[in-house]
């Protein structure tokens, strides 16, 4: 049986994209991003999923406004990355999961999510900017470390799927994976946000107080947000912040049990509030032997990285995630 | 016939990009996908106003075209991903399109970026919603992390003074909500 065994919430700013491609990494400016994202390269290496699923959007790349749907699923072999006006970004050509691909579509179809699935399909930065964050720089000439999903949401045009739409699609993601026969264990991103502006006089908006109450509400209260109108999306992070519904699905796809094991902050990159996160799903404790069966199940070598941020009590960690918030605000 | 008012028409300096507008802006948008191909970047700078005529805009997506109105392309039905390659096919970065649409220059929104961006205070609205909602408003934050809140009595009487705020304005915004547009129209220019 496949399993969704984590999400990672990631930016997915352009910027970083170019940043990478002309190696400017190490610049003050793009540095106090970048560092943000080192212990999650070493998570990803460390968990070494067998499959990505990504929930991204396109930006005017791939799609053109001739179609616009809503949710499209990447069932192809593999997904070059788009020219989005100065070249493709040099960076592997992905490798897709057709199998596992339309095995969720068929799933969640009759789960009543009307996918609109894709069998040729290029990709831009809204996908290959949080590979690049996660898995690391990678040449045309090298592979991406795991085949991937794309998942295309409509973000771009007025009105995009509510935040319940898209935590109840997650569920079903959720579903569909589970009832893959294949012993698969599956990361799920959810991309795009934090709060920004990037169109009109209002451009530059950046929320951070919203922000930090979108992260800390990603575990505990994710009803919650998906509760969120658009219009408070929009008033309150940005006219382009509304792409935070996508970590929704994101969400939706791990279930009740989840523990934050990672999170960054930072303003700006770019135009952008930059926000990751990494939850892992947690088995359900059993009733009777709760204390040690939490602590103990995820014994496994591979995580290490677990074990290491649950021995840190959960104040503590809310506490290092403010101060690092204020620490790369200032 | 004339667009229809939305409810987010209210949020200052922002033309949002919905079914009605993406209908309206075709002309524009497939126009910027078109810049896409070099030949045709090439085309559109030998001849701007000749090269647009295949895509039956309005004269005033036209206008806003040759005249470089970002803020009017977006009124107009265009969205920005659309515009940004307009004004990557002028040799501008993206920065430099925001600059031009906040009335800034480039250097000054940069520097309010790094600034930690612009604030959302006072630019939530042009009809009076200008308190916070939601996932800003602190009442939601300290309810997230209520142990927190009781080992600071100051930050709880802040909370609880945010949250007789919230109850009034939520009333409040309702009522301005219904009437809205028409003085919004007007008042569009933010600042
Ligand atoms: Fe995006």
């Amino acid at each position: 049986m496949a399993k969704i065994i984590a999400g990672v919430g990631s930016s997915h700013v352009p910027a970083i994209g170019a940043a990478i491609d002309n190696n400017r990494t190490e610049e003050p400016y793009w540095k106090r991003v970048f560092s943000g994202f080192e212990k999650s390269k070493e998570w990803f290496t460390k968990t070494k999923p067998d499959v990505a699923i990504i929930v991204y959007n396109d930006h005017a790349s791939a799609f053109s406004t001739d179609l616009i749907p809503t949710f499209a699923l990447g069932a192809a072999t593999e997904f070059p990355p788009a020219d989005e006006g100065w070249g493709p970004r040099p960076v592997p050509v992905v490798q897709g999961h057709p199998q596992l691909a339309s095995h969720i579509a068929q799933s969640v179809i009759l789960d009543e999510f009307d996918l609109t699935v894709c069998n040729k399909m290029e990709v831009d930065h809204g996908m290959t900017v949080p590979m690049n964050l996660v898995m690391g720089k990678k040449n045309p000439d090298e592979h991406w470390p795991c085949p991937v999903i794309p998942l295309a949401v409509n973000v771009v045009m007025f009105p995009p799927p509510t935040g319940h739409r898209c935590l109840m699609l997650g569920k079903a993601i959720r579903r569909a994976v589970e009832s893959y026969p294949e012993d698969l264990r599956v990361v799920i991103f959810g991309t795009g946000g934090l709060s920004h502006q990037i169109s009109g006089p209002r451009a530059g908006l950046i929320n951070s107080k919203w922000d930090k109450n979108f992260l800390d509400n990603l575990t505990k209260d994710p009803v919650k947000l998906s509760k969120i109108p658009h219009i408070d999306y929009m008033r309150e992070a940005g006219a382009e912040g509304i792409e935070m519904v996508m970590w929704l699905i994101m969400r939706g796809a791990l279930g009740d049990n989840v523990e934050e094991v990672y999170r960054f902050y930072t303003v700006p990159a770019s135009n952008t509030a930059v926000g990751h996160i990494i939850m892992e799903t947690r088995d359900k404790p059993k009733p009777s032997a709760r204390k040690s069966s939490a602590r103990k199940k995820p014994a496994a070598s591979k995580r290490a990285v677990v074990a290491k941020s649950k021995a840190k009590a959960k104040p503590r960690r809310a506490a290092a995630a403010a101060k690092k918030v204020d620490r790369v605000r200032s | 016939m004339a667009r229809r008012e939305q409810a987010y028409d209210d949020i200052p300096g922002t033309f949002v990009f919905d079914a009605e507008r993406a209908r309206e802006g075709y002309p524009i948008n497939t126009f910027c996908m078109s810049l896409m191909k070099d030949e045709n970047r090439k085309a559109f700078k030998a001849d701007e106003a000749g090269y647009i005529k295949q895509f039956h805009m309005t004269p005033d997506q036209e206008k806003a075209i040759l005249t470089r109105d970002y803020n009017r392309m977006l009124e107009l039905g265009a969205n920005i991903y659309f515009t940004a390659k307009l004004g990557a096919t002028d040799g501008h970065s993206f920065q430099h399109l925001a600059a031009v649409m906040t009335g800034n220059t480039q250097q000054a929104y940069a520097d309010m970026m790094l600034a930690g961006g612009r604030n959302v205070d006072k630019n939530r609205s042009t009809t009076g919603m200008n308190t916070p909602v939601s996932l800003s408003d602190d009442v939601f934050a300290a309810g997230a992390a209520k142990p927190k809140a009781k080992a600071k009595p100051a930050a709880k009487a802040k909370v609880a003074k945010a949250g007789a705020a919230k109850a009034k304005s939520k009333t409040k915004a309702k009522a301005s909500a219904k009437k809205s547009s028409p003085k919004s129209k007007s008042s569009k220019k933010r600042k």
